[in-house]
């Protein structure tokens, strides 16, 4: 490749999402401290709400709003290496597309959130759930991996904008978690069938079709707004 | 002190690439930060392959000259035009084909200098050969597989330099690229972005006497404005003195 030509944008993503991984398997400040918050929060429900077990669309709105909680923890921290060690600056220095550091951050802030969910839904299950809950996991995946990439799309942008700003932390929240309504709304909704005190029932399908669409539309818009977020 | 006045470096003849396009050619850039001006009416060329020493007190506008020729900030007035291509419109076309050595690394504390350099050699598709080459040319072969937060000033400097010239870059943009560099590691960064590196340089410097001895154009700021523009051979060190007075 000859000096400054343009480098594949999926090279790229590819090797900012590995530098991203392994800063977060070394310094571990993202995923703990997510994982942490949404267990604790469970256990401060389950001994808060004084009730052996939740159900319906208590169950759903108690695993949804603490999962966007736990969000903002990792959309917070998303772009402090590169704001904070010139990644932002190495970054633009490089003879690629810029939408490729948004198509890799989505894709970590993504991994985090699976990577939470893994342990955090079984521990919800375990201290808010009935066993009985249980065979709807199938239809709770899918809603989980639609929620989370709308929240992946969402908390990227959110997260690149912010940390330009001294109120990081302020930010983040304010902006996020309006914008992550509609995702609650959607899982919750979605979810609320599966747990229902006579057995689950079917998840109904414009659910998931809306958080599909919200991917979409929030995915579209960020793509084409990354690159403006970048310029000084 | 010499008028302030647009000039040319009488450096190195062009190679390669068209005699008629310099590395960089300013005209009356300008730079502000809400009211405070940064820069203002900064007038100059620099053939391919010569060195503009940069000079000026802090807050001079020296960093923000850099920032500017790098792609990174844009002018508010005047125009930048580097290695041919006019910015900040045509910055996508010599990004890749610039290097800078800022005063930040631009490293990755909890990454390795290796890890480092294999990931900015990646965004500049660059073959990991290049990256054990340049660890081996700085003495960093050793320490390379240690975090840079680990590392001292001097060798988090040398893997800085090693991932500014990874590309091979045709302009050099470098802020006291030597600072924190023993005399060892200092000849040994000299092939990578000394004069022989081949490249044209921007070079910050506040050691008057080594800034002034490897360049061909020199460039003095006061508060943002040019105040000494001249060929390196006409200044002298008292000249330079004086604009940090």
């Amino acid at each position: 490749m000859s000096a400054g030509a343009p480098v594949p944008t999926r090279a790229v993503v590819a090797a900012l999402i590995r530098k991203d991984l392994r800063l977060e398997l070394r310094t571990r400040k993202s995923v703990p401290a997510m994982l942490l918050f949404s267990i604790s929060t469970f256990v401060l429900f389950h001994f808060g709400l004084d009730a052996r077990s939740l159900e319906g669309d208590m169950a759903a709105g108690v695993l949804w709003v603490t999962l966007l909680f736990a969000s903002v923890l990792a959309i917070n921290r998303l772009f402090v290496a590169e704001r904070e060690e010139g990644g932002f600056d190495g970054f633009l220095l490089a003879p690629v597309d810029r939408t490729a550091l948004f198509l890799a951050k989505a894709t970590v802030l993504f991994c985090f959130l699976v990577a939470v969910e893994l342990a955090a839904v079984p521990a919800f299950a375990v201290l808010l759930l009935e066993p009985s809950a249980l065979p709807g996991l199938p239809e709770l995946c899918l809603l989980l991996l639609l929620a989370d990439a709308g929240i992946a799309v969402v908390g990227t942008l959110v997260g690149a904008l912010a940390v330009q700003t001294r109120a990081r932390d302020l930010i983040v929240p304010l902006l996020a978690l309006p914008l992550m309504i509609p995702v609650v709304i959607a899982a919750a909704r979605g979810t609320a069938p599966l747990w229902l005190e006579a057995g689950a029932e079917a998840v109904p399908g414009r659910w998931p079709a809306i958080l599909g669409l919200y991917d979409l539309v929030f995915g579209l818009l960020a793509y084409a707004v990354f690159d403006y977020l970048l310029d000084e | 002190m010499p008028p302030a006045e647009a000039g040319t470096a009488a450096g190195p003849a062009v190679t390669g690439e068209p005699a008629a396009e310099p590395a960089v050619e300013l005209r009356g850039l300008s730079r502000a930060y809400g009211e405070r001006v940064a820069l203002a009416g900064v007038t100059l060329t620099l053939p391919r392959g010569a060195t503009l020493a940069v000079f000026g007190a802090n807050g001079a506008g020296k960093t923000t000259l850099l920032r500017i020729l790098a792609t990174l900030l844009s002018p508010h007035a005047g125009t930048a035009r580097v290695l041919g291509r006019e910015l900040p419109r045509d910055g996508w076309a010599v990004r890749g084909r610039i290097g800078l050595l800022a005063h930040d690394p631009l490293l990755y504390r909890e990454l390795t200098g290796r890890e480092n350099l294999a990931f900015h050699a990646r965004l500049h598709g660059v073959a990991p050969a290049r990256v054990e080459a340049l660890l081996e040319a700085v003495g960093m072969t050793r320490r390379a597989d240690e975090p840079v937060r680990t590392l001292s000033r001097g060798m988090t400097q040398r893997v800085a330099i090693c991932r500014a010239v990874l590309h091979e870059p045709e302009l050099l943009l470098l802020d006291e690229p030597l600072a924190n560099l023993d005399p060892g590691a200092a000849g040994a960064a000299e092939p990578l972005i000394g004069a022989s590196s081949g490249a044209a340089r921007v070079v910050i410097s506040h050691d008057v006497e080594h800034g002034l001895g490897g360049a061909d154009l020199v460039l003095g700021l006061r508060g943002g404005r040019q105040a000494l523009l001249a060929p390196a051979a006409e200044v002298d060190v008292a000249t330079l003195r004086e604009l940090y007075a």
